[in-house]
């Protein structure tokens, strides 16, 4: 009885929740409307199917109650109801079916006019490829592939000289232009999804896999990994932007084809040393560090993470509020005017002889080797030198009293929020692994013994 | 060649009566204690698996608060909660628990036809959990690769658990294959061969049935998993390509090339697919005659119940590409195996079908079991419903890998099979151990179980449809997912914690009705099939005393015109009951007749 | 048909006992055998699978054939043999005599040791001239099936090692009779299981 009345309220309730929700689809983006419409279609039938089979039940469970003097009646089956229900059910199935095989058959055949672009995925991080003026992207192949060339395009292949190289988690499309997107991946499975355009699909390493899709809303959306790639999967983002035609054209002519990312020149030390006497003030003839001046030490740091910072510095993703220390480098680094400045003092700092720098910091070593060893390894490695392929600078010998404000910085949301810092929101989520001051000092104590 | 009758097994099995306790209880043949132990260890997996989920589901709720989930356990605990459940807890605990029990009892058998290589099966089973379990102490901890295991990121250094979890995880599901091989070996042949007197293929109860072809499934699709799990184990310890192409770990090549992930998700869903089977019917089966028991009334449509079961079981295999429509396979597979599912979806609604029109014009006793039947019936149509969306290929698109699949699944093989469980041990509870339970404190459950789950995944498919994805350690910052999901997922915790708290209720009650429930009834429910009709309750050892039972009918007489009760027992020959012939009896019109 | 004629009838219908001592629908044979079959069956799946496996990897560009060594034949006369030899002491036992029972008997397991070792040979050989299992998936697959056949085949033997015991214990050929033919049944099925991935491996 209760349960018949409960069994109906449910009902109710589910419908109310339904109508109710503000977690819904969102707005569509792409022209995949067709999509919406299969889903439309499935909800009014297996609404249907769900309103009618609980009422009926609920009205079972109230209606044949156990009472005094009733009896069950005795039927074994009855083939015409059961038959009439078959039929009733295969209808209902190929209402919903056949609309999903058109539409499906029209994602499996994009249109001849989509203009084709590359999406590579790696732990954890997105980037992009477009074809440049010839059209056509360039054979690529993970045994290409280097700090210079993440893609692995084919250097020798003249097809790949003039394909667009997006170095970054930030994409863009032009509105109203069908789009094939290549995927490929590095390492492990990725997917590479926008809930606003509805469709996904896989990126396998070893082949290339594709979705199409036509965008119609300008607008910028998230770009989420939805295939388990490991520990950082969930920090896997990125973002993609659809532009005007010109706006796009605009942007896609900023960026550098891989034939001018293999081409530039190598980095002049000589300058880079002259630029760097600015910073030795603070940070030492030999970048070796000046704790009292909040000057961490640089020697033996990747030049690709210095370069990277400094940029930061100038376009104020790091040094704003709550950064006191690193307001200060904003004004040194903005010296810098040019990119190529900026990199000839990276390589020099990076060429600086390495001796680790002092320890200050104490801690329980084994609970620091814990964490470390469970979250921070997968990227810096486990000997903490770090690595270009997953945007994780070198940790062991460097400044540990620097770590640990660093890391405090990313947990209190100070730096790697800026929209410029497109890897430091993996950090502010990764050190959460360190649950308060005693754990930041455990795992700097455990850094310590990596040199 | 001579059938080994059945009386010469009786000699046989008083020479392997049990002395002492350690043989009686340890080291025992018989099918009812083997039950007992295999329930018992997966139960104790099951809880485990259950930690670990209200632990993960902390995380999600409370991120800010969570300081004991990082990551990286974060990833270990998803992935051992899912391998858990679906292995180690739900196919141990029907198969192995409910299998053991009931297949002998029900086909009117003294034991197993191989009592010893049960015995082994159950060892076998907790040597690979003990395997399972040590995952969590050895360097690294258990892998975090998500419970499908798809290479090849189970072997790299950016997922936990990639040196020696994955490991002892495969080698954990090898012996566990072992131990299912002996003991689906042992069901399969004792259901064929060992059944009583009379004891027709048809007249057996839906619980046989559905145990018997998930059995059949099982030993045909673990040999999936096996197979995966070898070449992935040469793959990661003796350094082959077979699934590893070649790849970058942290920014080094690493020696493989050439393999193909995707085969291993083949493979693994082949397995994988059949495998939700293998839970699902016998809770169909156990369900049926739940409902049937307790509403008066034959199982409607006992035929096409059978007939459901196996083209279910036969169609299971070839739909496993469902779980692969965005893994980067050739698309167009997506034609056959969208057509293949959405077929799938015909007898199982029968199956529904007929459990709602055995309540009709029934005389229903809202018992415990009862409960949880019917509220089975409510949550495997929503799954039911809901696996109609991820089947049809494109709607698939925008929700695979999203809290709606999360919720899909859970719904269709976590929650509905395990009310099913419930309804099963509250409804054989009586005989197993001759005592009754306490019916409030397991209403109490009932409502806490049920409400609280439809609670947990009812919302959970929404966040779905707003495309939140599933493993994910913290939604972080995105456009399109407002803070209300955050929000919504902290209550799903809450109502997580309240659910998997009240099944406490459940052990107290079933543990503490051992020693303080009263004396059961031998049949309370009063149900026709033969397990009720044993000499002793709980059954002693050889089930059936001096001489085997003789079944003279189906196990679905209830509510027989004419006759004296409002069931009839299989054992009870039609000179001691009137027969009836016709299949549309009116009791109105024919009653005079069978008064006859 | 029967199987059809079973799952149609109407159960309800039916009253009184059906069958007589063994249950309608049940095998005309001991029970050992039926679970033996259906071993096999599944240990067909097993085998099935990987043999789909091979096929679906040897698409893939990176491979190279291996070419199988000559010796595969001999050892695949020495399985023959084996198998030859278990049918012979089958139908002794199944005549229940005695007479070169031990000849047919212990000269089948010899056999089988024999062409376990040959593969043996034939593994250290292929090592030898730098066929190793990493170089190239059509080696791994080499070993691994090769590997899982003769494990089948250990696992024969450690029956085959009981039934001996026994006999030489002084069993008479009737109380060995269902292990022999058990076996026999079994050694049949791994000389086929061989013979497919011998030809499969040799003709790719």
């Amino acid at each position: 009885m209760t349960l018949a009345v409960v069994i109906f309220l449910l009902v109710v309730a589910t419908i109310i929740f339904h109508f109710a929700s503000p977690w819904w689809f969102t707005d569509i983006a792409a022209d995949w409307s067709t999509i919406d419409l299969t889903i439309s279609i499935t909800f009014w039938v297996t609404g249907f199917v769900f309103i009618a089979c609980n009422l009926f039940m609920a009205y079972c469970v109230w209606k044949f109650r156990q009472k005094e003097g009733h009896k069950a009646v005795y039927e074994p089956e009855n083939h015409k109801l059961e038959a009439g229900l078959s039929i009733f059910t295969t209808i209902g199935v190929i209402a919903m079916l056949a609309p999903g095989l058109f539409v499906w058959a029209t994602f499996v055949t994009p249109p001849e006019n989509a203009a084709e672009y590359e999406v590579l995925g790696q732990q954890w991080q997105w980037q992009f490829r477009y074809p440049g003026a010839d059209g056509i992207l360039g054979t690529a192949d993970t045994e290409f592939v280097s700090e210079s060339n993440p893609f692995g395009v084919n250097p020798a292949d003249p097809n790949g000289r003039d394909d667009v190289i997006v170095n970054d988690p930030d994409m863009h499309l032009p509105v109203n232009q069908p789009v094939k997107a290549l995927l490929r991946s590095n390492d492990v499975l990725h997917n590479y999804t926008v809930a606003q355009f509805r469709v996904k699909m896989d990126l396998v390493p070893g082949l290339t896999s594709y979705l199409w899709f036509d965008p119609t809303e300008v607008g910028t959306y998230d770009i989420l990994c939805e295939e388990l790639c490991g520990i950082g999967h969930f920090i896997m983002r990125g973002s993609v932007t659809i532009d005007t035609q010109e706006d796009f054209d605009a942007w896609l002519a900023n960026q550098p084809t891989f034939a001018e990312t293999q081409s530039m020149a190598a980095p002049n030390l000589a300058a880079g040393q002259a630029q760097y006497a600015a910073c030795a003030a603070c940070h030492g003839q030999n970048g070796e560090g000046n704790q009292a001046l909040n000057a961490p030490k640089l020697a033996g740091q990747q030049a690709w993470y210095i370069e990277r910072q400094l940029n930061h510095f100038k376009v104020g993703a790091r040094g704003g509020e709550g950064d006191t220390n690193g307001a200060q480098m904003v004004a040194f680094a903005g010296m810098l005017t040019t990119d190529e400045a900026v990199r000839n003092v990276a390589a020099y700092i990076s060429s600086l002889p390495d001796t680790p720098a002092p320890t200050t910091v104490t801690g329980d070593i084994d609970n620091g080797y814990d964490i470390y060893d469970r979250n921070c390894a997968a990227c810096h490695l486990d000997d903490g030198a770090g690595t270009w392929y997953t945007d994780a600078p070198k940790l062991s010998g460097m400044s540990d009293w620097y770590f640990v404000t660093q890391i405090s910085n990313f947990r209190a949301g100070i730096r790697g929020l800026h929209s410029e810092d497109d890897y430091g929101e993996q950090m502010v989520a990764m050190a959460t692994a360190m649950a308060d001051a005693q754990e930041i000092a455990d795992v700097a104590a455990y850094i310590n013994t990596l040199r | 060649m001579a059938y080994v009758p059945l009386a010469d097994r009786d000699a046989e099995m008083e020479m392997h009566h049990p002395h002492s306790f350690i043989e009686k209880y340890v080291w025992s043949q018989d099918h009812k204690v083997i039950a007992i132990q295999y329930g018992s260890v997966a139960v104790f997996t099951g809880i485990v698996g259950l930690v670990l989920s209200l632990m993960f589901r902390m995380q999600l709720g409370f991120p800010e608060t969570t300081d004991f989930v990082d990551p990286n356990f974060y990833y270990q605990a998803v992935t051992m909660h899912g391998m858990i459940m679906v292995v180690y807890f739900l196919t141990a605990i029907f198969l192995g628990g409910f299998g053991n029990y009931m297949v002998p009892l029900m086909c009117g058998a003294r034991d197993m036809v191989f009592p010893f290589m049960n015995m082994l099966s159950v060892w076998f089973f907790l040597l690979s959990v003990i395997i399972l379990m040590a995952s969590f102490f050895v360097g690294g901890g258990p892998t975090g690769a998500g419970w499908t295991l798809y290479p090849p990121q189970t072997a790299m250094e950016g997922t936990p658990g990639h040196d020696m979890g994955i490991i002892l995880m495969l080698v954990s599901l090898a012996v566990f294959i072992v131990a299912f091989t002996m003991g689906g070996l042992n069901y399969v042949v004792t259901i064929l061969q060992y059944r009583c007197r009379g004891m027709t293929l048809m007249r057996m109860p839906l619980t046989i049935w559905g145990i018997f072809v998930a059995t059949v499934l099982g030993l045909f699709a673990f040999p999936a998993l096996l197979v995966a799990a070898i070449m992935m184990l040469f793959d990661t310890l003796l350094g082959t390509s077979f699934f590893m192409p070649a790849v970058i770990e942290a920014g080094t090549a690493l020696d493989h090339n050439g393999g193909s992930p995707i085969l291993f998700q083949h493979l693994f869903w082949f397995f994988g697919h059949p495998e939700v089977y293998i839970v699902a019917l016998p809770a169909f089966g156990l369900v049926s005659d739940v409902l049937s028991v307790h509403a008066r009334k034959n199982i409607f449509g006992y035929r096409m119940m059978v007939w459901a079961i196996i083209a279910i079981g036969g169609l299971s295999f070839i739909v496993w590409a469902h779980h692969m429509y965005v893994s980067g396979m050739n698309p167009y597979f997506g034609f056959f195996f969208a057509t293949t599912t959405l077929i799938i979806a015909v007898p199982t609604a029968l199956k529904v079908y007929n459990w709602v029109l055995t309540l009709w014009e029934g005389d229903i006793r809202m018992n415990v079991p009862m409960y949880f039947a019917i509220g089975f019936i409510f949550t495997f149509i929503h799954g039911g419903l809901t696996g109609l969306f991820l089947g049809n290929v494109v709607i698939d698109l925008p929700l695979s890998d999203t809290y709606f699949v999360i919720a899909h699944f859970h719904m269709v093989m976590g929650v509905s099979p395990i009310l099913v469980l419930y309804a099963a041990i509250y409804h054989w509870y009586p005989k197993m151990s001759g005592r009754m339970y306490n019916e409030t404190l397991a209403k109490v459950h009932f409502w806490l179980t049920f409400l609280g789950a439809y609670a947990i995944y009812l919302p959970m498919h929404y966040l779905g449809f707003l495309g939140v994805p599933r493993r994910y350690y913290a939604l972080g910052t995105t456009d399109f997912i407002p803070q209300s999901a955050q929000d919504l997922n902290a209550a799903i915790t809450i109502a997580a914690l309240i659910v998997g708290v009240s099944q406490i209720l459940f052990f107290v009650n079933i543990i503490g009705s051992l020693k303080w429930g009263k004396k059961a009834d031998p049949n309370p429910w009063g149900a026709a099939s033969l397990e009720w009709q044993t000499p002793d309750t709980p059954p002693a050892h050889g089930n059936w005393g001096a001489e085997l039972p003789t079944v003279y009918r189906w196990a679905y007489d209830y509510s027989v015109p004419g006759a004296h009760q409002d069931f009839i027992p299989q054992n009870v020959s039609e000179a001691e009951e009137p027969t009836v012939s016709d299949e549309h009896f009116d009791p109105d019109k024919d009653q005079s007749l069978a008064d006859v | 048909m029967g199987l059809i004629k079973t799952v149609t009838e109407k159960p309800w219908e039916r009253k009184g006992v059906i069958g007589g001592m063994r249950p309608e629908g049940a095998f005309d044979t001991e029970s050992e055998r039926v679970a033996l079959v259906y071993f096999l069956v599944i240990a067909s799946v097993v085998f099935s699978l990987f043999l789909v496996s091979y096929y679906i990897r040897m698409e893939l560009p990176d491979w190279q054939p291996l070419s199988e060594p000559g010796q595969l034949w001999f050892n695949t006369g020495l399985l023959v043999l084996s198998s030859v030899f278990f049918q012979w002491a089958r139908n002794i036992v199944v005549n229940e005599e005695k007479r070169n029972l031990y000849t047919a008997f212990f000269g089948a397991g010899v056999f089988a040791i024999l062409f376990i070792v040959g593969q043996m040979v034939t593994w250290e050989n292929l090592q030898a001239g730098g066929y190793y299992m990493t170089s190239n998936p059509a080696n791994a697959f080499y070993y691994l099936m090769t590997g899982l056949h003769a494990l089948h085949l250990l696992g024969g033997l450690w029956v085959w090692s009981k039934s001996s015991i026994r006999l030489l214990s002084g069993s008479e050929p009737k109380d060995i009779k269902l292990s022999v033919e058990l076996c026999t049944l079994y050694w049949h099925f791994l000389l086929l299981v061989w013979l497919v991935l011998f030809g499969v491996l040799a003709n790719t």
